[in-house]
């Protein structure tokens, strides 16, 4: 017997067509997907752990300093992955980006008429411990506007990438923060069921926050759990 | 007990590249990347091969901002991940990224080697994650070879319509050189499967 992944929730999960998101009609899959038996290939799946991390790798606050620190409201971003039965995932790669405090990316073609802060890079990753638990430290994202409609606004936001246990445990998401207006503007948050929207936003925690240095949100990220069924040869 | 919900998915947007894929783009002083379109390193056992292409959108044009990742076996079939109990004492790691923003027609490509048959009666393949802007979900799909003849005998080949199962397998351009082409839409439309 051979534990399988559990399917993909999709009656949580925004569809690949959403047309209010203006680049998703032309580019989401149009044909009914097929269903593929777990084999190994699916059952593995590409091992990060700390061996592909160092240093300053989780302190966004760090990573990119020239000569001094990055602007913007510090904060720690952390939380556990846990697969649906609420185990620990661990030793599992995280990784994100993220705009600066002005709104601004790094990447050559954000043309966004805002400053680049020479100390902030906004890339970073870490791998979670035993207890599935991980941890940044960086400066809170600024919001940022895209050509999608008039008066486009992204949501603060940062962008989270993570392996899991096997290839089909991947999951590419975005962190919100608590209380953002624009939440309710955004045809990327919108295109989510309603009924799974929260589980992107992060919650202040003043258990994370540190005294006189930083502001703590808590974000738990849970991915495909594990069911005893027979593997298919 | 009652389970948790899965987070949802949301798109990689346009800018993954200096999160994802630093060293591709021009961001190694930054940041290191953790897998790239090298690989296999010198001492790696198997043939190598290269497998290249484009990712097209439903108009037909080119996708300048989509990622592409590969897992593979190694030449033997062995997947470098303690759920395949060969294990394997290549210091091949398996895994492969690539953006298609950096090259003038928007290929991606990747330096690898042919991967082994993991199992009997299966085909050699590379296990393929396609995202990209405009996707809030990514897709899972594959990429046969097509000089094997196991891919007559593959149960994933055999179980998709014969007339797209041709968009799931990467031609031979000659030298070492495999060619796979992604249709987001359209008639070619690539398999995309719910893994
Ligand atoms: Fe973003």
């Amino acid at each position: 017997m051979t534990e399988l992944f559990n399917p993909r929730d999709w009656s949580g999960q925004p569809g690949y067509i959403a047309p209010d998101y203006k680049s998703t009609p032309l580019r989401g899959p149009t044909k009914p997907l097929i269903p593929l038996p777990q084999t190994l290939s699916e059952l593995t799946g590409p091992v990060y752990g700390q061996e592909s991390v160092t240093g300053q790798d989780a302190d966004l606050t760090r990573n990119g300093r020239r000569n001094g620190e990055p602007l913007g409201e510090r904060i720690i971003v952390a939380g556990r992955v846990l697969d649906e039965d609420g185990r620990p995932v661990p030793n599992t790669l995280l990784e994100i980006w993220q705009a600066n405090a002005a709104g601004r990316y790094i990447h050559q073609t954000d043309q966004h008429d805002a400053p680049i802060d020479p100390n902030f890079f906004g890339g970073g990753r870490c791998v979670t411990n035993a207890d599935g638990a991980y941890r940044f430290m960086s400066v809170k994202p600024g919001a940022y506007p895209w050509p999608n409609h008039h008066n486009a606004w992204r949501p603060n936001h940062i962008h989270f990438s993570l392996f899991g246990p096997s290839f089909v445990t991947r999951l590419v998401t975005q962190m919100y923060f608590p209380g953002d207006p624009l939440l309710a503007l955004d045809p990327i948050f919108l295109a989510t069921p309603a009924e799974t929207r929260d589980l992107l936003i992060a919650q202040f925690s003043l258990d994370l926050t540190e005294p006189n240095y930083a502001l703590g949100y808590a974000f738990d990220i849970v991915l495909r759990g594990r069911t005893a069924t027979p593997m298919e040869a | 007990m009652t389970k948790l919900r899965q987070t949802p998915s949301q798109t990689v947007g346009p800018y993954f590249a200096y999160g994802l894929s630093p060293e591709q783009y021009g961001y190694q002083q930054n940041l290191t990347s953790i897998a790239g379109s090298q690989m296999a390193e010198g001492d790696v056992e198997g043939e190598r091969i290269r497998v290249e292409g484009r990712v097209f959108d439903g108009a037909g044009n080119p996708i300048s901002d989509a990622l592409i990742e590969v897992w593979q076996a190694d030449s033997l079939g062995r997947y470098a991940h303690p759920a395949d109990p060969r294990g394997s004492n290549n210091t091949f790691k398996g895994f492969g990224r690539c953006g298609t923003g950096t090259d003038p027609r928007n290929r991606f490509w990747f330096d690898t080697i042919k991967p082994g048959q993991v199992a009997p009666g299966q085909a050699p393949h590379l296990n393929v994650i396609v995202t990209m802007r405009g996707m809030l979900l990514h897709a899972f799909t594959r990429i046969y070879f097509s000089d094997e003849t196991a891919n007559a005998t593959d149960k994933v080949l055999a179980a998709v319509p014969a007339e797209r199962r041709g968009t799931l397998i990467a031609t031979h351009q000659g030298g070492n050189v495999y060619r796979f082409d992604i249709h987001m839409q359209g008639d070619d439309e690539t398999v995309f499967f719910d893994a």
